[in-house]
């Protein structure tokens, strides 16, 4: 099959640790990166390297076509109306916290903002600093117990006075894929805006954000097979255009005097400083390795893990999954009756296998679920079912020395 | 009444008998297992140690001259580890608490075992013991 020459591509997967061949289900966290990603960031920096925008030389020429190329592959990979509508942040937490920030100079005391109770903290507590410093009200769509969205709720608290819903694709702790094509529906039947989180959706589900309507969205590169400290947040143009600018300094300006200073068009405006060039320009290389791949072909991959994962861990006495949503993303987090977490993660890492625990920045899901954390696994493209069966005799394994 | 450094050595002498993880995990889990179990009323959030991944309470008082310890976790790991630090500073005498250098932490390997936040984790747990020393020794 396939495995062996992506495993080439990925070559950390080849790797041993504790004596056992790596098997590396912690992917929700970040995934690794292709080798086309490593080798463009090594390309750039020994023969390319040059700050962008500007510059009259050949090189900042080179690396300023080359950062602009990503956003053009972006807005393909959306399918955004315009280039400037991908504003390039570190991350999808610094795309929100702009995002939030902005927000907060609009905003005012008899607003509204809601967000729902399986957001990751970075969807979360930007929203309450948001909500402390414009005086708006912050309202939160609650989860049932599989994990989903109560929609109805939904229903019953969005209205006139809610000017904006921040809400995640794909839940990272429960693997929950949200109906956010319905949601967006409903926020805007009420005037307000969107925000889709999609951290945890941009490598596994086709995003078109003009199909969706959503009026922004985000992501990271480095769950996308790409590198860290590159994030995206898309907006709709007139949005965007709307919105104060973020931080100050350069690249964000179009003209400054000492007693007042005009910003720049979109991206530029909420682009202050020199950014994560190499990172930008490599990241194209991860999303050239997706579209060749196709999100279809990973989607479909993933699932058959996912299901596979599932069905035996289910056999497993004692363990029970968190999260049962009949519409999930490759994401199993559980818990094991009378096992902490932490022992389960630390036996397991011995055995070479990768995974997170702890409550996966989301604390109000571990209260409503009235647990201390969760082991989670989490599968990419390069995941094999071989791996998921080593994986459950080594949880078998581990819950036997630990009970 | 034996000293740190002899208790120390008799568990880098246990552990030295142990040539692979597994052995080494076992004996700490069945350390886990065994430690002395605390008072639920102990458990409160003023005893809690900052900067564990998993919960950990330690309460201390003081017996004549020595200070002794008790301390539960919800992790069974943690709960050997803290096993062992208690069979070594329980029951001594502040001042010697406070000197201890404990090196055979490093010397079973244990420090080599932990990832650096749990490292830290272990660190917060020996700075809370000895600070409770520290207190009592003024008094």
């Amino acid at each position: 099959m396939k495995a062996d020459s992506l495993k080439n591509s990925f070559s950390i997967l080849n790797s041993t640790i504790n004596d056992n061949k790596l098997v590396y289900f912690d992917n929700a966290a970040t995934t690794q990166k292709h080798q086309s990603v490593v080798d463009e960031i090594t390309k750039f920096y020994l023969e390319e390297n040059s700050n962008i925008h500007r510059g009259a030389h050949y090189l900042s020429q080179l690396s300023t076509n080359k950062f602009e190329e990503t956003r053009g592959a972006i807005k393909s990979f959306i399918n955004a109306n315009h280039n400037h509508e991908i504003i390039f942040t570190k991350g999808t937490t610094e795309s929100i916290n702009l995002l939030s920030s902005c927000y907060s100079k609009i905003l005012k005391a008899g607003d509204e903002i809601i967000v729902s109770e399986m957001e990751h903290h970075s969807n979360m507590v930007p929203w309450q600093m948001c909500c402390e410093e414009s005086g708006a009200k912050l309202k939160i769509i609650p989860i049932n117990n599989n994990g989903e969205l109560e929609l109805d709720k939904f229903e019953k608290i969005i209205s006139e006075k809610t000017k904006l819903v921040a809400i995640t694709h794909v839940s990272n702790s429960l693997g929950t894929i949200n109906p956010v094509k319905k949601i967006i529906d409903l926020t805007h039947k009420h005037k307000a805006k969107i925000l889709i989180d999609g951290a945890q959706a941009a490598a596994h589900i086709k995003i078109d954000v003009q199909n969706l309507d959503a009026d922004y969205y985000c992501f990271s590169a480095h769950k996308l097979y790409g590198p860290t400290g590159v994030g995206v947040l898309y907006g709709k143009e007139d949005l965007l255009n709307m919105l104060p600018p973020y931080q100050g300094g350069g690249e964000m300006i179009q003209e400054v005097t000492l007693s007042k200073t005009t910003y720049a068009c979109l991206p530029h405006k909420f682009e202050a400083g020199t950014p994560n060039i190499a990172g930008v320009i490599a990241f194209k290389k991860a999303i050239e390795f997706i579209n060749e791949t196709t999100v279809e072909k990973i989607h479909e991959h993933e699932d058959f893990l996912l299901k596979h994962a599932t069905k035996k861990m289910q056999e497993i006495e004692g363990l029970k999954i968190i999260g049962t949503s009949n519409n999930k993303s490759a994401i199993i987090s559980f818990v094991v009756d009378g096992v902490h977490h932490y022992d389960l993660g630390i036996i397991l890492d011995k055995m070479g296998i990768a995974i997170r625990t702890g409550h996966h920045c989301t604390q109000p899901v571990m209260q409503k679920f009235e647990i201390p954390g969760t082991s989670r696994i989490s599968f990419a493209y390069y995941n094999t079912i071989e791996e998921i069966d080593l994986f459950c005799n080594c949880l078998l394994k581990a819950i036997k020395m630990l009970s | 009444m034996r000293s740190i450094q002899e208790i120390e050595n008799e568990i880098i002498e246990e552990f030295s008998f142990f040539d692979n993880w597994i052995d080494k995990y076992d004996y700490l889990i069945g350390l886990g297992k065994s430690l002395e179990k605390i008072d639920e009323s102990l458990k409160t959030k003023d005893n809690v140690i900052a900067g564990c991944q998993s919960q950990v309470w330690l309460h201390a008082k003081k017996n004549e001259q020595l200070i002794e310890y008790v301390a539960d976790s919800d992790a069974i790991m943690t709960k050997g580890i803290i096993a062992l630090l208690i069979r070594v500073l329980s029951n001594q005498n502040a001042k010697n608490i406070i000197d201890a250098k404990l090196d055979f932490i490093q010397k079973i390997g244990l420090d080599e075992q932990l990832s650096q936040t749990r490292a830290n984790g272990l660190k917060s747990m020996i700075k809370q013991m000895k600070i409770y020393a520290l207190a009592f020794n003024k008094i």
